[in-house]
């Protein structure tokens, strides 16, 4: 989940050197027109499909309409203007769809758990979040360094002048590659709603971890992207799961519970902060 | 001539001042609650019920006009105080009410009182001021954090339920919630957990509740917290195991998001749409035409917070700077309120009843929460004895 966000936005932000705080907004378009059409269609794979496709053309509007004079511009610009896509979003989702969240329903094939060992339960949603994100991540890969636009991608990430020179027209890849970032976070939102819930302003609470994962990752970089999102995920669980239990041996039980809980949720930033002094590009930085 | 212009402007101007303290007949509410992000659908519910009380009453407080300012605090104490600052300096309000984060609630409750506005807390009710803290010049129309699960701690100690994992968010009424419950359950807690306030996914958790197998799960997760949860936990399978019991989690908020993710959970609560009064049916009836959505506590408790003013305002007519009065009036609960008659104790919080809730699904096909049975009657909170106040 973390990764599909992630890879999105440092796509969006290694290649076009663009800051986009409204990514966010798109994993909330994407969560709930996958939950709209879900409930019009009655068909899980109809409303991916149709989610994706809106949400892609969601992004290209936005660019077309309100990044595109921006590419030049201080990243404190685009910094204003993409938060001002948030807000901008938050409330259309408000009047269309209500302050209230929604209601998602987990596809009736995956609404199960798989049973793993006896009374050890897995959600079988969960696993088919996990199997997509692998699936997106290989098709990325071969899509960044096996294809043509890939090729064009990286290019236009080293050098975006040279590209244009070779007569590439460097505006339409621009344009094509923010509507398909805008589309992976679409698709990190439709996978999301039936686990969280689907409200205005839920972009905003999964941004800022992404910002850390593609921090960690290397500006982007896919692969930094992917190793970040399992790392901060990782770091994340196991310190809530077990930071506590670790202080206590530690310490007396009191302050263990005052703190564990408290530690737990800045070790990600901890963890960002080391990886940022050890290596300021981050640990798998793009080339170029 | 100029003179005599000069004249009539000064005694203009002096008439305009000796005029102006008479402009005071408008009642000034200040009413702070999270209108954006993830828990601005809770204070969409407070700000429609205000609207709806302001309805009932023709929009006047207590024969006066009145002027609703609200203050969006985006669940932060810092920005809950600055609203709290400019209310009182800038609007010179009256009243000051609504909170619903016990953290804001602790910040701003202090800056309100020490300037001798009148507070009207209109749903967190952290224990500080309850008992030491608390205040004359502090009301509030919800309860205590403790006493909520309490009920829930009474209801599960009487099932004879052992084992027990309980679970909340690590923010001031999280601690209240559990200590409260810990109060009146006697059996052995397995685990205490404290998340973080927002959290969004509670996969690490559901799996240690699973490992440590215990015979309930009691949970304190309000808001889009409890949709997360709630769902997360049916999803893992938990819930055919290990049945969930909660309170602040599954209500007319939330359940539109869970539906059957919910059904069967036990909930306690002081008030319910169904609880059958003549004010509330007339509060739910016209809301959900009004509003089209099915009110929430928090919602009944704002209403309720209205018809309190309105009580204390008509009690010294419309005399706003007789406080004293006003106070003296609160302290009957002279209105009719949403759960029926309460009293208030001595540290101005009510005393009231406390029900068992369940999730059941109606004929038509809707989900909905239903009083099962009262566990406490006239229940006081456990902390009015640290209160100095004496009335």
């Amino acid at each position: 989940m973390l990764f599909l966000m992630a890879a999105g936005l440092t796509l969006v932000f290694g290649i076009m050197n663009l800051v986009n705080l409204a990514h966010g907004s798109f994993y909330m378009v994407g969560a709930y027109l996958a939950t709209t059409f879900f409930s019009w269609t009655g068909s899980f794979v109809a409303a991916v499909v149709l989610s994706l496709l809106t949400t892609l053309a969601v992004g290209v509007l936005v660019e077309l309409i309100a990044l595109r004079t921006l590419y030049e511009r201080d990243h404190l610009d685009q910094v204003l203007a993409t938060f001002g896509l948030i807000l901008f979003f938050n409330e259309l989702i408000a009047i269309l769809w209500g302050r209230a969240a929604i209601y998602t329903a987990t596809p009736a094939a995956f609404a199960g758990y798989i049973e793993l060992a006896p009374r050890l339960r897995y959600p079988t949603y969960r696993a088919a979040v996990i199997l997509v994100g692998l699936a997106v991540a290989a098709l990325l890969y071969v899509v960044v360094t096996r294809t043509r636009l890939g090729m064009l991608i990286r290019a236009g990430a080293s050098n975006r002048t040279m590209v244009a020179a070779l007569g590439v027209n460097i505006r339409l890849l621009y344009t094509v590659v923010f509507g398909f970032g805008a589309a992976l976070a679409g698709l990190a939102g439709l996978m999301a709603g039936p686990i969280y819930a689907v409200q205005p302003g839920m972009g905003e609470q999964i941004l800022i971890q992404v910002f850390v994962v593609i921090v960690i990752g290397g500006i982007g970089s896919i692969r930094g992207a992917l190793v970040g999102a399992i790392l901060v995920g990782m770091v994340d669980t196991l310190g809530r799961a077990f930071l506590r239990p670790l202080l206590s041996t530690m310490v007396s039980p009191n302050a263990a519970d005052a703190a564990g809980p408290a530690l737990a949720s800045i070790l990600i930033y901890v963890l960002m902060a080391a990886v940022l002094f050890f290596r300021p590009q981050g640990l798998f930085p793009a080339r170029g | 001539m100029r003179t005599i212009t000069r004249a009539v402007l000064v005694g203009l101007l002096a008439a305009v001042v000796a005029v102006s303290p008479a402009t005071a007949e408008t009642v000034k509410i200040g009413f702070i609650t999270s209108l954006s992000g993830p828990a601005g659908v809770i204070g969409k519910h407070m700000k429609d019920s205000v609207e709806l009380a302001l309805d009932h009453l023709g929009r006047k407080v207590g024969g006066l006009d009145v002027e609703m300012i609200y203050g969006d605090d985006q669940r932060k104490p810092d920005v809950g105080k600055q609203l709290a600052d400019e209310m009182l300096k800038k609007h010179r309000v009256h009243f000051v009410s609504g909170i619903i984060w016990s953290n804001v609630m602790l910040a701003v409750a202090p800056v309100v009182t020490r300037e001798k506005v009148l507070m009207i807390g209109t749903n967190a009710g952290p224990h500080e001021l309850a008992g030491e803290q608390c205040s004359e010049y502090f009301f509030t129309t919800s309860w205590q954090n403790d006493q909520t699960p309490e009920a829930m701690g009474k209801y599960m100690q009487d099932q004879g339920l052992q084992d027990v994992y309980a679970m909340a968010p690590n923010y001031a009424a999280g601690k209240d919630m559990i200590s409260g419950f810990k109060r009146y359950f006697q059996g052995r807690i397995v685990n205490e957990v404290y998340t973080k306030l927002g959290q969004q996914d509670y996969s690490a958790e559901i799996t240690q509740v699973r490992a440590a197998n215990p015979k309930a799960v009691f949970v304190f997760y309000p808001g889009d917290m409890g949709i997360q949860f709630v769902k997360q936990y049916a999803q893992a399978g938990l819930r055919e195991q290990i049945p969930l019991y909660s309170v602040y989690t599954i209500d007319e908020v939330t359940l539109p998001a869970l539906k059957e993710a919910a059904l069967g959970n036990w909930e306690t609560r002081y008030w319910s749409p169904d609880l059958n009064n003549e004010a509330n049916r007339k509060y739910v009836t016209d809301f959900r035409k009004k509003f089209g959505y099915t009110p929430s506590f928090y919602g009944a408790q704002s209403y309720d917070g209205v018809m309190l003013i309105d009580s204390a305002v008509r009690a010294v007519k419309g005399d706003l700077s007789n406080k004293a009065g006003m106070i003296a009036a609160m302290r009957k609960a002279d209105y009719k309120s949403t759960r029926g008659p309460y009293k208030y104790n001595v540290n101005h919080f009510p005393i009231e009843n406390f029900y068992l809730l369940k999730t059941v699904q109606a004929p038509d096909g809707e989900f909905a929460m239903q009083i099962q049975k009262a566990v406490f009657e006239n229940h006081k909170d456990a902390y009015y004895q640290k209160c100095p106040m004496k009335w």
